[in-house]
């Protein structure tokens, strides 16, 4: 053993210090890396550790309730569950999706798409993958706590809107936030957020929406919780109270089923609206569960346009209604005495071209009364005639066509009431006198919405006092536009159409409501020429769109009703008596309300005799 | 010639911060595993008294004699790794585990300790400054084939730290520079051989993950990831103890072992793992100066060749849980939780008493 000693003692002691040199040069760099670490990047870090334990659970606040004028409920909430996938440990949320897939019902492709395209969303923020979960849906993920718990629950109040398209077109429907809105927002909405897309929803969305909550949760790595760190409750929408009148409402949607139309009621003195129906409607629920493409596709498509609200969408001529216009304009202008008159042959030519009137024996010689009651178009032809297109135009858009009424919905259309300026401004070209005596009657270019017609009559027989329509019951002064009419122009005008329903001759007589100062006029106008509608062998597209409007009482109007039936021929026949049953319904309604006949409320049939003495 | 050995004579700063280590161990794995895996503590606790016993009774037995044992002991190891190849228990995919009296044992901890002797006692009858490139190549078939045999098993951290012990044991004998170019090259030039035909497949996501972290933050990525946020996020002070999120909440992958350095950083921060860095450099500088002061050769390369284990351990261990290097399974020596791991600690740093205590006598 010694031989392997010798001269073995000597040891390079160089190299043993230049190992230890080594060794501290290690240190000294591995604590450089620490501490750049946790010293200057540890805020960095910090935050990076929350996020890994602080889960953030959304608290959904419900949207408000929107109710009608008496406080019944018109638009409620449901409770229902959303299955939401925690996404913070994606390895383990991988591994777990088929099994995900088959408990929830859904199709694994589509589940990794969904997860896919929301991919660019911060990855602490739940996923909703499944809404409106079955009961089989929240017992799955109950009792997979444990084994998958990137699953999780989340109660939200869902809109329930009422059955049978009830006042789809008003309250309009709900649906996930675009990202346009979310960018024209200001930090408002958040994606995923749910808000008004039509509608009153849309209109009121600020109101009705709220602010969601949230709880602040600790994690482990598996994704179950340990702790509360907090809670932000969410706040509830606000409700808002409308001035629909729901059985005036339920009245206009029966009356116009099956039909292609609008009804809108107006109070005159308010500028409320008490009902306003549009057929045919669409589902909004369909909307707020997210419409398949397919769905969407085919109510784009339908050709009788379920989607546009007829009330403040439809743009369409007059017809005889606008003869109430001309009055106003004829009577407040000097050009023709009040006194005037014309022979009514059935037919009179102007400027080389023969108009008829509707009633091809005429109606002899007639006064600005008598061609209201029985709605002469010959006695017009020569009104307009006398008065030129810019006066009627002048006095049909100050008493309220041809512009918005500014109604408290999205997307309403502005009709149009032609003159010279807007013929030489669309087409180029210039306003041909013949025209004129085709406005004078409502046909040619005007074009009217449902909801101008009835705003526009209100405010003649309210004495040119236009009250701006709106459905959220207002608290202050209801906004207006005045265009002051004489008295006589008023009573000479609410007694011609007064006569309409209530002369034994009038159009609308057979709509006559007994008790009750029911005035109106009746309208039919045409879509197409009369040639024209020879080729197409009676389809209803192309028949003439029925009109009726009006109003009660005769002074002081409560209610104005304006009705369009599309290819419903004659105003009289299809159009007044849905008006009619609406007015009725509103006195029976009056009377109801009035305390003096609250007692008597047992014998409905005491009721309406009451109503029909006011 | 007889030597006197006295037990007082030990180097007793070493086992002051050798303890020092295994009380910061013992408080992070209890940190760590409190909550779910109670009882672990006390196993390790119980390792470390064994090490101590270990240490003590290996400081009393003379190097030369285990060294004069070399090849026996050589040949138990190379034994002893086909066996658990054969046989060994399957744990973590690797079968590296036996059980020797219902106790697993990690077999390959053992086959370091082995290699040390083994070229200690080569490269002291080399008796040169100088080392031929014949003598070179010895050893590296003397430690290939162990190295081999464990690369089998799968364990790639093990076989690493094989290298540092030769590399030391090499640089000690005096290498000549233009062998550790020819080294290098040849190095460079077996690396997509080894890639190709012996890394497994975990193993080289391991890799390509650490070289592109970003490539899958969700994947392998995570565990370094959450390692650097563990780390990050302690700060200057640290949480405290049982209060660190990552580690308490398990975001941090094996935190009692491999990853316990992040958990100690979460819980006590820069400070703390400043402290513990400064334990380790200061018990490397016990161990240099013990080399320094060998009696022979033989007991220097010894000395040094433990130094240079632990210390691989350390760097190693510490640079994976920053990030800067991928995750290989080295522990942190006497820190991390693991019986096999503490006990070569122990019985290499008894060895290296043995050493010492011998340093005088003629």
């Amino acid at each position: 053993m010694a031989s392997r000693l010798d001269d073995d003692q000597k040891l390079p002691q160089g190299r043993l210090t230049a190992l230890w040199v080594l060794i501290v040069l290690a240190t000294l760099l591995l604590l450089f890396g620490f501490w750049r670490l946790q010293v200057l990047d540890t805020q960095h870090y910090a935050e990076l550790a929350n996020r890994n334990r602080i889960r953030t659970i959304p608290i959904i606040a419900p949207r408000g309730r929107i109710l009608d004028r008496d406080g019944r409920v018109l638009l409620n909430n449901y409770p229902s569950f959303s299955v939401l996938l925690d996404r913070d440990s994606p390895q383990v949320v991988k591994a777990d999706l088929p099994e995900i897939a088959a408990g929830l019902g859904m199709a694994l492709p589509d589940l990794r798409q969904q997860i896919a395209a929301a991919a660019w969303l911060p990855r602490y923020q739940p996923l909703v993958i499944k809404t409106d979960a079955s009961p089989a849906d929240v017992a799955f993920v109950e009792s997979h706590r444990a084994d998958i718990p990137a699953l999780d629950l989340l109660m939200v109040q869902r809109r329930n809107y009422p059955p049978d398209d009830f006042l789809a077109h008003v309250l309009g429907y709900v649906g996930d936030v675009s990202p346009k809105d979310i960018a024209k927002s200001q930090g408002r909405y958040l994606p995923g957020d749910v808000v008004g897309k039509s509608g009153l929803e849309r209109e009121y969305n600020s109101i009705l929406m709220g602010t969601d909550g949230s709880r602040r949760v600790v994690v482990d790595s598996r994704g179950i919780v340990r702790g509360t760190l907090g809670e932000k409750p969410a706040i509830p929408g606000q409700s808002i109270r409308l001035t629909i009148d729901e059985t005036l409402q339920r009245m206009a949607e029966n009356d116009l089923d099956g039909k292609e139309g609008a009804v809108v009621a107006l109070d005159p003195q308010t500028g409320g609206v008490l009902a306003m129906a549009s057929r045919p409607a669409f589902d909004p629920n369909q909307f707020a569960e997210g419409i398949s493409p397919a769905q969407w596709k085919s109510l784009n498509d339908n050709p009788e346009h379920p989607l546009i609200n007829r009330a403040i969408q439809a743009q369409l001529a007059p017809g005889s209604v606008f003869k109430i216009i001309m009055a106003a304009a004829m009577l407040q202008s000097d050009v023709l005495p009040s006194n005037f008159t014309v022979y009514c042959p059935g037919s009179q030519a102007f400027y080389g071209r023969v108009f008829h009137c509707w009633d091809k024996h005429g109606h002899g010689r007639v006064d600005l009364r008598q061609a209201i009651i029985h709605s002469c178009d010959v006695f017009f032809y020569n009104v307009g005639m006398r008065l030129g297109i810019d006066r009627i135009s002048y006095f049909a858009s100050h008493l309220g066509l041809g512009r918005l009424t500014g109604i408290d919905l999205p997307g309403e259309d502005p009709g149009l009431v032609p003159s010279v300026a807007w013929k030489k401004r669309t087409f180029d070209r210039p306003w041909y006198p013949g025209e004129t005596i085709s406005v004078a009657i409502g046909q040619g270019a005007t074009t009217v919405t449902p909801l101008q017609l009835a705003y526009s009559i209100g405010g003649i027989a309210m004495g040119g006092v236009f009250k701006r329509p709106h459905l959220l019951a207002l608290s202050g002064p209801d906004p207006e536009r005045r265009f002051p009419l004489s008295p006589d122009t008023v009573k000479v005008i609410t007694d011609a159409m007064y006569g309409v329903v209530n002369d034994p001759g009038g159009t609308a007589a057979a709509s006559r409501l007994k008790g009750i100062e029911f005035c109106g006029k009746t309208g039919s106008a045409q879509v197409i020429s009369d040639q024209t509608r020879s080729h197409m062998a009676g389809s209803k597209r192309y028949m003439d769109n029925a009109w009726f409007v009006g109003f009660a009482p005769r002074q002081d109007p409560q209610i104005v009703v304006s009705v369009l039936v599309q290819g419903g021929k004659e105003g009289a026949l299809a159009a007044a008596p849905i008006a009619r049953d609406i007015v009725q319904a509103f006195y029976q309604e009056k009377a109801q309300r009035q305390p003096q006949y609250a007692k008597k409320e047992s014998n409905p049939a005491v009721e309406t005799a009451q109503a029909s003495e006011n | 010639m007889k030597a006197r050995v006295h037990t007082v004579d030990l180097d007793w700063w070493l086992i002051a911060l050798v303890a020092a280590l295994c009380c910061l161990g013992l408080l992070e794995v209890h940190s760590a595993t409190h909550r779910a895996m109670a009882g672990m503590v006390w196993r390790q606790m119980g390792w470390v008294g064994l090490g101590f016993l270990a240490l003590w009774l290996l400081s009393r037995l003379d190097y030369q004699w285990v060294l004069d044992r070399a090849p026996l002991l050589y040949m138990l190891m190379l034994g002893a790794l086909v066996i658990v190849l054969v046989a060994g228990h399957a744990r973590f995919g690797a079968r590296r585990w036996v059980e020797i009296g219902g106790i697993p044992f990690q077999l390959s901890e053992f086959a370091k300790l082995v290699i040390i002797i083994v070229l200690a006692r080569f490269l002291s009858e080399v008796r040169t400054d100088r080392l031929a490139l014949a003598d070179l190549v010895k050893v590296g078939v003397l430690v290939g084939v162990p190295l081999v045999l464990i690369l089998l098993q799968p364990d790639l951290g093990t076989a690493l730290t094989l290298v540092p012990i030769t590399v030391a044991g090499a640089f000690l004998a005096g290498i000549k520079w233009r062998h550790v170019l020819a080294l290098v090259v040849l190095a460079g030039l077996s690396l997509p051989v080894a890639w190709h035909f012996v890394l497994k497949p975990y193993q080289k996501a391991r890799i390509t993950t650490f070289l592109q972290p970003e490539k899958d933050p969700q994947g392998s990525g995570y565990q370094i990831l959450q390692s650097e946020i563990a780390v990050g996020s302690g700060g200057l002070w640290g949480k405290g103890l049982g209060h660190g999120s990552q580690n308490q909440l398990g975001f941090v992958p094996v935190r009692y072992s491999d990853f316990i350095l992040a958990a100690l950083g979460e819980e006590l921060g820069f400070a703390g793992v400043f402290f513990t860095l400064l334990l380790y450099a200061g018990l490397f500088s016990c161990l240099i100066l013990n080399a320094r002061q060998a009696k022979d050769r033989a007991g220097m390369y010894l000395v040094g060749g433990v130094a240079a284990i632990l210390a691989f351990h350390v760097f190693v261990n510490a640079a994976m849980v920053i990030g800067w290097m991928p995750v290989t399974g080295i522990p942190l020596p006497l820190v991390s939780y693991g019986g096999s791991a503490t006990l070569f600690v122990f019985m290499a740093l008894g060895l290296v008493m043995s050493v010492r205590l011998r340093r005088f006598v003629n």
